[in-house]
């Protein structure tokens, strides 16, 4: 069975948020008001996180995309009380919406911050209402949400393939918004169990880490450091 | 002397006073509260409308003050069950006018230990996917069961003991009053059987719950050191917890039985004595919580893992500063200023360290809760959290609400177990021999002591 996995090259990111972009049209992400984004309410499943090292003039920028970690041993899974939170045979957490009870317990143990909650109901300016994505649901208010890989595309190319009687390639045929998005490929996505896919070889690099590796969380999202 | 019975009657007419008739004082104080409670409960409304984009929470702080009334209410509940089974089983005389005080204020404030947990919920209408969906591995189910079964422990223990005094009420109440102490008094007749079952009966529940009130705070301690989060990843949270519990409780007991002693005239009752003896254990709970704080913080700072000691800093020296130092004086220096004198650990001085020690318990929730959440592990996003209004009049009209509940409490049920003060006074010669059997042999015989010089 497939593992997908994301790669994120941090040589390649230029901070454009076009994954950010691309991420909310898909989903569905409710926009909130200036005053609420401010009050820390902003929702973003990918998020770029810009972090500036060093004093002018050795001064440096590195940009961080930041999606759901997709975790072997997720924190999240673990604590929730009805079961809303879960991990798919295949690896993928994803969250029921219908099933959640808004008890933020899963906010509080993910380490990596990817879960947004729903404050309150999502207003809809009208021409977002209009460009809502038919393919994805969109969330009452003070249920929690996250970033899931985008998994209705998988079901459909999954459904796909089942017309060939096959199953989903490892590469190209399921790919999330933010990967697709990217100009600058620096988002590579594919199963990281078949070794011809780049996102398998590229998550061996020696280049290669996860966030927070030392909580034994085992993130399926790797990143490869700057050169 | 006269007979026994019209002895008693006249004594104690001052403990069935407050059942049988209500002054204008308990409306002009029952008001306010009322008032304050309603003022919550139209905040509550406003939640459920609008959701808890009405709250002060926001990302990286998602849990506020509905946990931390959470974790308190739960904590000050300690104060009954735990100690009066405690004080029960050890056969401690000095219990027997305190016990009913301190087993009402369990039963009553865990139903805002429930109500906090609701109040935080962002979908309440769905709460019953707990019982229907529930995952035994989430310590929040751990949480709801250990609760649950406390609270049926708890209100099993305080029903048990007011039985005989049920019958009693029933025999000098009329009207509706005379209906419900029937029912409740289930056929008490005071006979020896009756008598033989119920004492069993108590101490059968003193003893089962003593261990649910220990695994209570420790499950609530749980929901937070199941994380992975900094400060909060900690394997004395439970004792720490429960100890912090049986703090606060007893804290809050003083506090109710001097406002009961003096709204009822309970004075010959509710003695220095019973304060010296509680401020005593509210003093040795004070050493035991400043040991568990000290060991908390120091490991945090001596290891110094990154995470951990943002969040130390953030607490002993950052932001939350003057909230830690606060916490410090009042759950620590004050109390044991004035309780570790003799002179100042009267009536008064105890009340004063009790009401410090409140402020201080809810003051320690808060730094365990917001800093942690504050300060994540992932360096990119750092927050604060202050409450809103809404969140601030719940909190309020639920402590009011508690307060109105357990006044009335006052007023339906004697709030001194008036059997076990007679039980005591006619069992004089068995606590003597009791004394006389703890001493080294020979035992020399005893010589029954009149109750002439009782008052």
């Amino acid at each position: 069975m497939a593992r997908w996995g994301m790669v994120i090259d941090l040589d390649r990111c230029t901070g454009c948020q076009a994954c950010v972009v691309a991420c909310k049209a898909e989903n569905n992400v409710p926009v909130v008001s200036p005053a609420q984004a401010q009050a820390g309410r902003l929702m973003l499943w990918m998020t770029v996180i810009p972090e500036v090292e060093g004093e002018f003039p050795r001064v440096r920028a590195r940009f961080t995309p930041r999606p759901c970690m997709q975790c072997e041993n997720p924190p999240c899974v673990k604590v929730c009380p009805v079961q809303a939170m879960m991990k798919s045979p295949e690896g993928i957490v994803s969250h029921v919406f219908a099933r959640c009870i808004g008890c933020r317990f899963c906010v509080q143990a993910c380490p990596y911050g990817v879960t947004y909650f729903n404050w309150q109901a999502p207003v809809w300016p009208a021409d977002l209402r209009e460009a809502l994505n038919p393919d994805f649901s969109v969330r009452p208010t003070g249920v929690v949400e996250m970033c899931d890989f985008c998994h209705h595309r998988l079901q459909h190319a999954r459904e796909m393939a089942r017309v060939d009687e096959r199953e989903v390639r490892g590469e190209g045929e399921y790919v999330p918004a933010c990967v697709q998005a990217c100009p600058a490929g620096a988002l590579i996505f594919g199963d990281l169990e078949d070794s011809t896919t780049a996102a398998s070889r590229l998550a061996h690099s020696p280049r290669a880490y996860r966030l927070l590796e030392d909580l034994g969380t085992a993130p399926k999202v790797y990143y490869l450091k700057e050169g | 002397m006269a007979g026994p019975v019209h002895t008693q009657d006249s004594e104690d007419a001052v403990l069935f006073a407050p059942v049988l008739g209500t002054t204008r004082r308990f409306w002009l104080g029952a008001t306010p509260l009322l008032a304050m409670t309603l003022w919550g409960m139209y905040a509550y409304t406003l939640q459920l409308r609008y959701g808890l984009g009405v709250t002060g929470l926001n990302r990286p702080v998602a849990w506020g003050i509905y946990i931390i009334n959470f974790v308190f209410f739960i904590g000050i509940s300690h104060a009954g069950t735990l100690i009066s089974a405690i004080l029960r089983l050890c056969k401690a005389e000095w219990r027997r006018p305190i016990t009913r005080a301190a087993e009402a204020i369990t039963v009553l404030v865990l139903f805002f230990g429930l109500g906090s947990i609701i109040m935080d919920l962002g979908r309440p209408d769905r709460l019953f996917y707990v019982l229907q969906y529930g995952r035994l591995q989430s310590p929040l189910l751990w949480d709801v069961t250990s609760i649950t079964t406390y609270l049926t422990g708890s209100a099993l223990y305080l029903y048990l003991p007011l039985i005989p005094d049920l019958a009693l009420v029933r025999d000098r109440a009329t009207g509706w009053r005379r209906t419900l102490y029937t029912f409740l008094a289930l056929g008490w007749r005071g006979t020896t059987g009756q008598r033989r079952r119920l004492e069993r009966g108590i101490a059968v529940m003193a003893v089962m719950v003593i261990p649910i009130a220990v695994s209570v705070h420790t499950v609530v301690s749980w929901v937070f050191s199941m994380t992975l989060q900094p400060m909060w990843k900690s394997t004395i949270f439970g004792p720490y917890f429960v100890t912090g519990a049986i703090f606060s409780g007893i804290a809050a007991l003083i506090i109710s039985m001097a406002a009961v002693r003096r709204a009822y005239h309970l004075e010959n009752y509710l003695k220095p004595v019973h304060f010296n003896s509680l401020s005593l254990l509210l003093l040795a709970m004070s050493l035991l919580w400043f040991y568990f704080t000290f060991a908390e913080h120091l490991t945090a700072y001596y290891g110094g893992e990154l995470a951990e000691a943002i969040v130390l800093f953030a607490k002993v020296a950052g932001r939350w500063a003057p909230a830690f130092w606060a916490m410090a004086v009042l759950n620590f220096v004050i109390p044991v200023a004035i309780l570790a004198n003799g002179r100042t650990r009267t009536v008064a001085g105890s009340v004063v360290a009790s009401a410090s020690v409140v402020v201080g318990m809810w003051l320690e929730r808060y730094l365990i809760v917001v800093p942690t959440l504050a300060n994540p592990r992932l360096p990119y996003e750092r927050g604060f959290y202050a409450p809103s209004w809404v969140e601030v009049s719940i909190t309020a009209g639920a402590v009011s609400f508690f307060v109105l509940l357990y006044m009335v409490f006052t007023k339906l049920f004697p709030i001194i177990s008036i059997w076990e003060v007679r039980e005591g006074r006619e069992g004089l010669v068995e606590a003597q021999e009791r004394m006389v059997s703890y001493l080294p042999g020979p035992v020399a015989p005893v010589t029954p002591v009149t109750p002439t010089g009782r008052r």
